[in-house]
């Protein structure tokens, strides 16, 4: 089968790919436009690894078709920073410990970035609904929830 | 928000208190790459013309493969190579033959048989992913249905079918026995003075360490002829050896590239996808990936393995242990892996952390038709621990007592002596009962409240007492049905003096002389010489056959010159058929006698056992060395 054209923005920058019919995503992003950010955990929509933003809301990009990407905005933690500066999401994981092998990170991250601009105070039960369909190993939730919070309250500062 | 908290009132005394790190907050040195998505898994590599493995795998427990049938596969679109057993050229492994334990006992790839199901018998390169998962569908494979087992203690029946050729018995060797012998004092004695017996049975199951990245690797060739390797492994040099055993190719045509970790837990020590990957780049001569999906991961993936324990205790009315005994039973899978060190690993934390006068330990590493099991997180210590600590509170019910009371009464105090014949050091568990107390609101008595780990060693507890010794469980013996217990035997067959510590042994010979391991040289040695070379050997240093005393080495070895003192010569590990009774045990007067019989044994190099298959030869060396004093400065010296 030939492949399918594609042009979506990945994190603000326009990108034009050839993809495989039945191809995912993820793959598209990783191989395709080379941003390695997302993570392949587990193919099939539970671990939350490969978590992007589509027009601002959080998808699973493993089970999201490349070619229903066709004209939309995507977001990935590789665009979360500006230039050197980090996202206050970032500084607050980095302060707070709140990664330790760092596989689940980008997909936390994107997770309560779609929180947070949804949602600039969350209380902590949203925090945790949130990042509900994230999978963490390393069992580091309280550091990851406490650091969504802090970056919440450096906003505000 | 910090959940810690100091008790630094507790042993302050013996500790320098100038700490700069513990209990201030850290940085971690690479999560700046994790939050910006730039830390690179071994996945994060691109590569061009990038190839995809993906295996074919057994649907049974346990089969015979009549033929494999690849030519439907072989013509479908993308496919670039199909792999089988004959295309691995050391296609029989086992993990730690690396530092020289066990026998080779694993294909990579089964080529004769599957023992357990989802075991790999091909693997198909292709272009895609998609391809390759299609094509490898499309292998058939003609089976032979064999009858398979899957409970431990099925597989300790003479008649229970055979997992694994190499072990024939389906227990892994601790020569001279088939299990791991713990004895220290007489638990028997023990249990006759009891007021209370309190026996019960434990169960583990396995469990997936389930890493957020799965097991995978990407294999390249390189200029200069060498394959570079992208893995997630958590052992890469384990993982380098590994693949140069099994492929069969000097370790110094691998450039291994490893470290970033997407989470390990154990399971990524196995060391599978790398040979596979870099197999798959010799073959085809382009970059190729094998990673495995999470249900390969949850599957085929080996698990903490199950654990069975039977514990025995010998209890007075007041609470005190006298006697414990444990049964364990290891569930190894249907290979070795990492298992057979989980038992010697489990059976040295026993009786757990407590002093027990009298205690015996029989611990099986037992092969089944379930999914090899390897390490995860404490290994070999957390199952038996949750047994004991399930154990000590149903004693306490027993007897009336509290359970933190009981535990405080039993506890390891310094300078107590532990049944490996150490001495309990830096023990905290008093102090750990109190502070649990104290958070759970918990009412402890006054007496247990001024026990402290410092005080309350005696002179008894101090001490080895008389052992009963036995050869109940020789290698072979169960399966000819000439022993059917599994518990430590009543049976003795003698007695190690009071206050014998042992002596350290080799607990099967070693695949190549070159690899031993010399116990004064990597620091195992036990610490007095004098006091240990008198002794007859403890458990499973016991030799194969019968001999007579003298068979202890000289009382004060020379330091480093001499012949290989920790491998005892276990010359023919099928023992004979009717163990003659063990002489009595060497008094320490008779040590400077050696006669004729072991003489000849002592430093020799073990000839292979017929029954076992070709010990591995490469005729080039993957740099492994450490019997050569002298060659290398790095190697000499002793860690302390």
């Amino acid at each position: 089968m030939p492949k399918i054209p594609v042009r979506f923005t990945l994190n603000e920058a326009e990108v034009g790919l050839f993809v495989e019919p039945q191809s995912n995503l993820l793959e598209a992003l990783r191989r395709g436009a080379g941003d390695l950010s997302p993570k392949y955990g587990c193919g099939q929509g539970t671990c939350g690894a490969c978590t992007v933003l589509i027009d601002g809301e959080p998808h699973l990009s493993c089970l999201t078709l490349a070619e229903a990407a066709e004209g939309r905005r995507i977001e990935t933690t590789a665009g979360l920073a500006q230039g050197s500066s980090l996202h206050a999401l970032q500084t607050a994981f980095i302060e707070g410990f709140a990664a330790q092998c760092g596989y689940c990170t980008p997909g936390m991250l994107m997770a309560a970035k779609a929180l947070l601009d949804r949602n600039p105070r969350p209380s902590r039960e949203e925090v945790i609904d949130a990042i509900s369909g994230n999978l963490c190993r390393c069992t580091g939730y309280e550091p990851i929830v406490d650091a969504i919070l802090a970056a919440t309250e450096g906003r505000a500062a | 928000m910090s959940s810690v908290e100091f008790r630094k009132e507790l042993f302050a005394d013996e500790r320098q208190d100038d700490l700069k790190q513990i209990g201030r907050p850290a940085i971690r040195q690479d999560i700046r790459g994790h939050v910006t998505g730039r830390t690179a898994y071994y996945d994060d590599h691109l590569f061009e013309r990038l190839l995809h493995m993906r295996c074919a795998r057994s649907p049974h427990h346990h089969a015979r493969i009549r033929s494999v049938d690849t030519s439907e596969a072989a013509r479908m679109p993308g496919v670039q190579r199909i792999v089988l057993a004959k295309d691995v050229p050391n296609n029989l492994n086992t993990l730690l033959s690396l530092i020289n334990f066990g026998k080779d006992d694993e294909p990579l790839i089964a080529g004769t048989k599957v023992s357990y199901r989802g075991e790999a018998v091909a693997a198909v390169i292709a272009e895609t992913e998609l391809q390759a998962r299609q094509a490898a569908a499309a292998i058939r494979v003609d089976w032979e249905v064999l009858p398979h087992v899957l409970d431990v203690e099925e597989a300790l029946k003479p008649d229970a079918p055979q997992v694994n050729a190499v072990y024939p018995d389906n227990t892994f060797d601790y020569e001279p026995y088939d299990h791991v012998k713990l004895r220290f004092g007489d638990v028997h004695k023990g249990f006759a003075a009891a007021d209370e017996i309190v026996e019960a049975t434990y169960q583990m199951s396995p469990i997936e360490q389930a890493p957020m990245e799965t097991c995978g690797a990407i294999a390249v060739p390189e200029t200069a002829d060498r394959i570079l390797c992208h893995t997630g492994t958590q052992a890469l040099f384990f993982s380098l050896g590994t693949t140069a055993k099994l492929l069969d190719m000097p370790s110094s045509r691998l450039h291994f590239v490893g470290g970033t970790v997407g989470g390990g837990f154990g399971g990524k020590v196995d060391s599978i996808t790398e040979p596979m990957a870099v197999l798959g780049a010799v073959l085809t001569g382009r970059p190729v990936k094998f990673q495995w999906d999470r249900e390969e991961e949850m599957q085929v993936g080996a698990p903490r393995g199950a654990e069975r324990w039977v514990i025995r205790d010998g209890v007075m009315r007041d609470g005190r242990i006298v006697a414990r005994s444990f049964t364990g039973y290891f569930d190894s899978g249907a290979y070795t892996r990492l298992s057979s060190y989980a038992g010697t690993k489990g059976v040295g934390h026993l009786p757990g952390p407590y002093s027990i006068p009298n205690v015996a330990a029989n611990v099986f590493c037992i092969f089944t038709n379930r999914t090899p099991a390897t390490a995860m997180r404490g290994f070999g210590i957390t199952g038996v621990d949750f047994a004991i600590e399930c154990h000590m509170d149903r004693v306490a019910e027993r007897v009336g007592i509290d359970p933190i009371s009981l535990r405080i009464l039993n506890a390891y105090r310094d300078g107590d002596m532990k049944a490996h014949r150490r001495t309990a050091k830096n023990t905290a568990l008093v102090e750990c009962c109190q502070v649990v107390a104290d958070k759970a609101g918990w009412r402890l008595s006054a007496e247990d409240r001024a026990a402290s780990s410092l005080t309350g060693t005696t002179a008894e507890r101090q001490a080895i007492p008389e052992t009963a010794l036995d050869e109940e469980g020789r290698i072979g013996e169960r399966r000819a049905g000439r022993v059917t217990g599994t518990a430590p035997t009543e049976r003795s067959t003698g007695r190690l003096p009071a206050g014998t510590r042992g002596r350290d042994h080799a607990a099967i010979p070693v695949q190549r002389p070159d690899m031993e391991i010399l116990s004064e040289r990597v620091g195992h040695r036990m610490p007095d010489p004098a006091e240990a070379g008198g002794a007859p050997p403890l458990a499973a240093a016991a030799p194969a056959r019968p001999t007579p005393p003298a068979a202890s080495p000289p009382p004060a070895r020379p330091a480093s010159a001499s012949p290989p003192p920790a491998s005892p010569p276990h010359a023919a590990p099928a023992p004979p058929p009717a163990p003659p009774r063990q002489p009595e045990p060497a008094q320490p007067a008779h040590r400077s006698e050696p006669t004729a019989p072991t003489a000849p044994a002592r430093g020799g190099h073990d000839p292979a056992p017929p029954a076992q298959p070709k010990p591995y030869e490469p005729d080039k060396p993957f740099s492994r060395g450490v019997n050569r004093p002298g060659v290398s400065r790095f190697l000499t010296g002793r860690r302390r």
